[in-house]
Parts: C-alpha cells; sequence; structure tokens
C-alpha cells in the first residue's frame, strides 16, 4: 500500500506520536523505578463474613513501627469504621478497606490516596502525611441514597 | 437542481429520520432540566424532595444524555447519509422497525427509572439491583441499534454489487465503520445483561461484581469513541461543505475510521486503574492502547485545520488570521461544530492526564471526570450534533429554519456555558471534590468549604447551557410549526480535491478489519478475565440502597 502523505502532515503526526512516548516513557519509569501504581489489592475476603475475619473484625489503626502504620477499614453503607484515627504527622499509613456489601469509593482529599472498595477484595494505598491537619476521608462512589454523608476523619497531629 | 419538494421515497426516507432526530431532541431537552437541577443542589441552592431524590434525577440525565440522545442522533445521522448517498427503491421497514425498538427501550427503562425502581445510575453496578424492566429496556435499546446497523450494512453490500470496484462512499464508510465498531463494543453490554437480568428476575441468586464491572467498560469507552466517531462524521464530510472547502484527504479519513474502529475496545481498564482485583500490568498495557488511540484523533485535528488552511488559501487569502476570518462563524451549524472543536482542545489534555495510570489517583471519581466529559461529549459531540442539526432539519422537512440568529447564538451560549461548568468542574475536582453527590457540604469540612464557590461557578454555567438547549428546542420545534417550506433538500458531502491521491485499496475494506478488531480486543482481555476465572469467588446478591 502506498500512500502520499503531505509533508507538514508527517512533521505532525511525528510530533504528535513522539508526545505520546515520551508520556508513556515517564509513566512506566514512575511505575518501574519509583514503584508507583494504582491500588491493585489481590486479597480476596467473603464479604458475608467480613465482621469475623480478622483483621477486619476490629478495624482500626495498627501501628508496625515508629512512623509505620496500617488502618484497616470496613466501608459499608452509609459509613466508615473507624470515624476518626489519629496518627503524627510524618508517618507513613497503608490503608486497607472492604465492603460488606456494595461498590464504595475510598478517597483521602488532598492526598493521593484514591481507590475502589469492592465486595469480596481488599484495596490497599499508603500515604505519607507530612501536613498536620484533619484530613477528609470520603466515600466518591455513589453506594444509596446517603451517599453524600459518607465520610470520616484523618487527625495529623 | 433545487430540491424543494423531494420525490415520495425521499420523503418516507427522512419521515425515519426526523423520527430519530427528534427523539434525541426530547431527550437532550429533559437532560438538560435534570443536568440544571443536579447542579443547583450541588451548589445547596436547591434540595431535592425524597419522591425525586438527587440519584433518580442522576440516573435520568446520565441515561437520557449518554446513552439516548447520543443514540438516537447517531443512528439518525446514519440513516440519514446513508439514504442520500445510496439513492434506491428500498424498504425502510428496518429503519422503523430499529426506532421502535430503541423507543421502546427507553420508555421500559425510563419509566423504571421515574418510579424510583432503577436508582443505579447510567453505569448500574452490581451488587446495586434494579428492577428487571431496568436492564431489559436497555438492552431493548441496544437491539434497536443493531437493526439500524443491518440496515446500514445491507446499504453496503448492495453498493459494492450495484457498483463493483468502486469505493463505497465516504460518508456511508464512515457510518458503517461506526456501527461495526458498536456492534462490537455493544456485545460486552449485553453479555453483562446475561448475568443482570436473570439475577433481577431472581432466578440466580448472586452475580459476579467484577466481571460485570470488566463488560461494563468493555463496552464503556468504545461508548465515548461512538458519540466521537458520529461527531467526526459530521466534521469530515458535512463542515467543509459549509465554507466551500474540501476534505483534506479520502484515505486519511478512512485511516482514522479505521483506526478508531482498532483501538476503541482493547482500552476499558482505564476506566478500573483503582480497582482490586485487576494486575497493573493489564492496567499498563490498557495505558499503553489508550494512548494508541489519541492517534487518529491527532490525525484529525491536523486534518480539519489544513482543510480550513487550503479553503482560504484557494480564495488566495493566506494567514492564521485570514483563515479564521474565512470562516463561515454566522453558520449555525459551522458555529456548533467549531466551537466543539475548541473545547475538545480542552478535553483531549484531560483525557490524557486521565488516561495516565497511577496519575489517575490525582481525579478518579472526582468532579474533574464531570468537568472532562463535558467537554467531550457534552460539547464536541452534543454541541457539533446540535448544529449538525440546523442543517439537517431544513433537508429533512423542506423547512427553512426559524430564527437562524437564535440558533446562532445558541452555539455561542452553550460554548461559554460549558466553558464555565466544566472549568469550575475542573478545578474543584483538583481540590478534591467528589462526583455524583447531591451536596459537598461534608460536615462543614475546610476542605469541603473550599469547593463551594467552584459549585455555584458551574451552577452558572449549568443555567446559560439550560437556557441554550430550551432556545435549541424552540428552534427545532418552531421550525415545524412556522412551516416555512423554502428550503433546499439538497444534500452533498465533502470530498477531497480533484488531484488528490487515489485511496489505496486496504483502506476501502470495512468488514475485514473488523475481524481484527475482534482479535485485539480479545488479547486486551485475556490476561484480567483469565485471571478473574482463577478467583471465581463471591457472587453478590442484589441490594436496593435507596
Ligand atoms: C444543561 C446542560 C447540562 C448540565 C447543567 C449538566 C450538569 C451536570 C452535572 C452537574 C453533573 C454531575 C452530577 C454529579 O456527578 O453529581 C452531570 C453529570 C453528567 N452529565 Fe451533564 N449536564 C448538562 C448536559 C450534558 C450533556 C449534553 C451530556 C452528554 C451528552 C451530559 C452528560 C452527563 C453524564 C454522562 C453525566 C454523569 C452521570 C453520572 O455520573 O452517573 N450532560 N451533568
Ligand atoms: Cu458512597
Ligand atoms: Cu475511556
Amino acid at each position: 500500500m502506498r500512500m502520499h502523505v503531505h509533508r507538514y502532515e508527517r512533521w505532525w503526526m511525528t510530533f504528535g506520536f513522539s508526545m505520546l512516548v515520551l508520556f508513556l516513557c515517564i509513566i512506566f519509569f514512575a511505575a518501574f523505578a519509583d514503584n508507583m501504581n494504582p491500588p491493585s489489592g489481590l486479597q480476596q475476603i467473603d464479604p458475608t463474613r467480613v465482621a469475623q475475619t480478622p483483621p477486619f473484625d476490629h478495624p482500626g489503626l495498627r501501628r508496625l513501627s515508629d512512623g509505620k502504620y496500617e488502618v484497616y477499614y470496613v466501608a459499608q453503607i452509609f459509613s466508615f469504621n473507624p470515624q476518626t484515627v489519629t496518627i503524627p504527622a510524618g508517618s507513613t499509613v497503608t490503608f486497607y478497606a472492604t465492603s460488606p456489601d456494595v461498590v464504595h469509593g475510598f478517597s483521602i482529599v488532598d492526598t493521593d490516596v484514591n481507590m475502589m472498595v469492592i465486595p469480596g477484595w481488599v484495596n490497599a494505598a499508603s500515604h505519607t502525611f507530612r501536613r498536620p491537619g484533619t484530613y477528609l476521608l470520603l466515600c466518591n462512589e455513589y453506594c444509596g441514597i446517603g451517599h453524600a454523608n459518607m465520610a470520616a476523619k484523618i487527625e495529623v497531629q | 437542481m433545487m430540491l424543494s419538494s423531494a420525490p415520495p421515497q425521499v420523503r418516507s426516507e427522512n419521515r425515519v429520520v426526523i423520527a430519530h432526530i427528534y427523539t434525541a431532541t426530547t431527550a437532550i431537552v429533559l437532560g438538560a432540566l435534570f443536568g440544571l437541577l443536579q447542579g443547583y443542589s450541588r451548589a445547596d441552592a436547591i434540595q431535592t424532595p425524597p419522591w425525586f431524590d438527587y440519584y433518580r434525577i442522576l440516573t435520568l440525565h446520565g441515561v437520557l444524555m449518554a446513552l439516548v440522545f447520543t443514540t438516537f442522533f447517531i443512528t439518525g445521522l446514519s440513516l440519514f447519509v446513508t439514504y442520500r448517498s445510496i439513492p434506491r427503491e428500498r424498504s425502510l421497514r428496518l429503519g422503523w422497525l430499529g426506532w421502535a425498538v430503541m423507543v421502546l427501550g427507553t420508555a421500559m427503562a425510563a419509566v423504571t427509572i421515574l418510579s424510583g425502581n432503577a436508582t443505579v445510575l447510567y453505569t448500574f453496578y452490581a451488587p446495586l439491583k434494579a428492577a428487571p424492566t431496568f436492564y431489559l429496556g436497555a438492552t431493548l435499546l441496544v437491539i434497536g441499534t443493531w437493526i439500524v446497523a443491518i440496515e446500514i450494512f445491507e446499504n453496503v453490500a448492495y453498493f459494492r454489487k450495484a457498483h463493483p470496484g468502486e469505493p463505497v462512499p465516504l460518508v456511508v464508510f464512515c457510518a458503517a465503520v461506526t456501527f461495526l465498531m458498536w456492534w462490537i463494543a455493544t456485545l460486552g453490554v449485553v453479555a453483562e445483561m446475561g448475568l443482570l437480568i436473570p439475577w433481577a428476575f431472581g432466578w440466580t441468586h448472586g452475580i459476579n461484581v467484577m466481571f460485570t464491572r470488566l463488560f461494563f467498560w468493555y463496552f464503556g469507552h468504545p461508548l465515548v469513541y461512538f458519540w466521537i466517531m458520529g461527531a467526526y462524521i459530521i466534521w469530515y464530510n458535512i463542515i467543509p461543505t459549509r465554507y466551500g472547502g474540501n476534505l483534506f484527504s479520502d484515505g486519511l479519513t478512512r485511516l482514522t475510521f479505521l483506526m478508531l474502529l482498532l483501538l476503541s475496545t482493547p482500552v476499558g481498564l482505564h476506566h478500573e486503574f483503582m480497582e482490586p482485583g485487576i494486575a497493573p500490568q493489564w492496567k499498563m498495557l490498557h495505558t499503553l492502547t489508550t494512548y494508541g488511540v489519541a492517534v487518529p484523533s491527532f490525525i484529525t485535528a491536523f486534518a480539519i485545520f489544513a482543510s480550513f488552511e487550503l479553503a482560504a488559501r484557494a480564495k488566495g487569502k493566506s494567514g492564521f488570521a485570514a483563515t479564521v476570518a474565512n470562516l463561515p462563524w454566522r453558520d449555525p451549524a459551522f458555529a456548533g461544530a467549531a466551537y466543539g472543536m475548541l473545547l475538545f482542545i480542552i478535553g483531549g489534555f484531560g483525557g490524557l492526564i486521565n488516561a495516565s495510570y497511577s496519575m489517575d489517583s490525582l481525579v478518579h471519581n472526582t468532579i474533574w471526570i464531570v468537568g472532562h466529559f463535558h467537554v467531550t461529549v457534552g460539547g464536541p459531540v452534543a454541541l457539533t450534533f446540535v448544529g449538525c442539526a440546523y442543517w439537517m432539519i431544513p433537508k429533512l422537512t423542506g423547512r427553512t429554519l426559524w430564527k437562524p440568529e437564535w440558533a446562532l447564538w445558541q452555539t455561542r451560549i452553550w460554548f461559554l456555558g460549558m466553558l464555565i461548568m466544566s472549568i469550575a468542574m475542573h478545578v474543584a475536582g483538583l481540590l478534591g471534590s467528589p462526583r455524583r453527590t447531591e451536596s459537598v457540604a461534608y460536615l462543614g469540612s475546610a476542605a469541603a468549604a473550599s469547593w463551594e464557590p467552584y459549585m455555584l461557578l458551574a451552577a452558572a454555567g449549568g443555567t446559560l447551557l439550560f437556557i441554550s438547549i430550551i432556545m435549541f428546542a424552540t428552534v427545532a420545534i418552531g421550525t415545524l410549526v412556522t412551516n416555512d417550506k423554502t428550503a433546499d433538500m439538497t444534500v452533498t458531502f465533502a470530498t477531497q480535491p480533484p488531484a488528490g491521491e487515489p485511496t489505496p485499496a486496504p483502506l476501502q475494506h470495512i468488514f475485514r478489519w473488523g475481524v481484527l478488531a475482534i482479535v485485539l480486543a480479545v488479547l486486551a482481555y485475556l490476561g484480567p478475565v483469565s485471571e478473574l476465572l482463577q478467583h471465581p469467588g463471591y457472587l453478590a446478591p442484589g441490594m436496593r440502597t435507596w
């Protein structure tokens, strides 16, 4: 197949294509060198037994070592459990969340923690809280009539 | 030849198209009303009553705009260009049947939503469980479009038989490729319905949530390319005729549509970046293919601006200002498409950001995303369609447009309103404001307070948009009522300049490219699907949480 392509068109296509390749290189570099991957929890759980399955039978904060924490959340209609957690500034926290009912969202405003919570799965994301303050955790996937009230707090001191 | 009273065959073809286009018009007017209510509710200017709650309104808005308005317009447009490019004595049974099935499906779904039994939004994510009539209605809407697709494919086959060796007319080629892509895409949602319908009836007791989501987004991304291809049909084939220009290149246009056919489907996981249960390497694969599907849009940007420039040069004008001034800014059909193109520049940048894998965590499910699709489907696509309606209605009815200056102002007000609403949404989204919420007060949190001014701005933009859509409806209905039968009904579509290159043979095929498109779609989903099959997991009972 032969098709004449105008010179300017070729330049434009080369430019566009190169930009895409450049962007992709940046994304892949971030993924492989800095381990910047989206939350993709692959652990399964029986949603009908969340309240009996450790560690979700006691949702809340766990201290791993100095400055390292985990929080286990149950996201359910229309609240998060725990409602409030308090951590010192500078801590790195890994959030684990699961749902016993429908799909929820898990988004902490002013951070890059943003993940889907799907019944049957445990999803996870980490963040280092440098700035003290009250952070808003909210559900950002429609889950029913009380969806707009589904929120919680993270106190960073 | 000026055609102001068409022969009976053309008149009855026009009636089919009018049915599709005016159904689309009804959907966008109702959808606009609901959109306005959403904007006001989020700005805390109104509170929706329990018998007509926010999420019921949002379901109606999403379904009417994303699924009904767009689909009916594209079926109508595609039938129109096919009928006019391949004139013959033909039966209109399929065109009418497709419309009737689509209307029946829409009515079933709409009544179910209105009665509060399907407040599941237009994405109907399980385990939220709607009444079965909602899923049945949505399925019928899709099946109706398949009937329209058969009608278009049949005309392609007829043309090839009647004109051996001749390429299918470009505009029909574009419509046929669009519907082939659509057919491959809708297989996903019909497969999902195969899980949802028996479950909604209670014949099965649980549903695999991950599969429903995977099937939905297998369909959901090509759905947006279906809209965009509808707009591209107009940008390539109709818009150049508004300024007396030519198509830049026949071959390049066909190449664009074929690339969209191949690359629209194997990308759906970019809607599931933040999900558990799907390993990162599959998300990365779909990042790669999503970047690929940007290429035909780059080609389109070039081809459109090149056509603008060549038209100006043909009149001895050169330079940026002269090229812009040469364009018919006072023609509502052109203005609609051109303002749409301008909005699409914002939409394109935003889309690359959303597609950027881990970067999506900054915007996922925030109101940024809503801002994004209002400057893609709500601007470039919908405004192009509305502009195109100003061109098409006279061709269909023989009636001269009532109040063309209203039509022109309508496109300008839309552009302004969409710019305001969408920019406000983009900014609020970056500040963390979520989408799909009736209010963003969040117990007086400081972050939530910072979103409020942008919600007010978005409501103001939404008001302009609403006014604009009412103006469109007034012109569309006014043209029928005033019955000024002086319009020229002849239709011509853009072609490349006579000196242009002949189109290479591989770019004239349609259906064999479809085979490759299916292979690519299968390859892209093989990995995540086989992994999910290894973790059969939980079957969710339905829930009604509204
Ligand atoms: C009068 C004009 C319009 C206004 C005021 C408007 C307003 C809105 C608002 C405020 C939302 C966000 C609601 C939320 O997330 O809570 C929304 C969502 C949406 N809009 Fe529009 N819109 C308009 C026109 C359109 C058009 C023309 C289209 C497409 C053709 C469209 C498609 C959508 C879709 C698909 C959603 C998402 C629904 C969902 O999240 O389930 N809108 N609109
Ligand atoms: Cu929610
Ligand atoms: Cu997409």
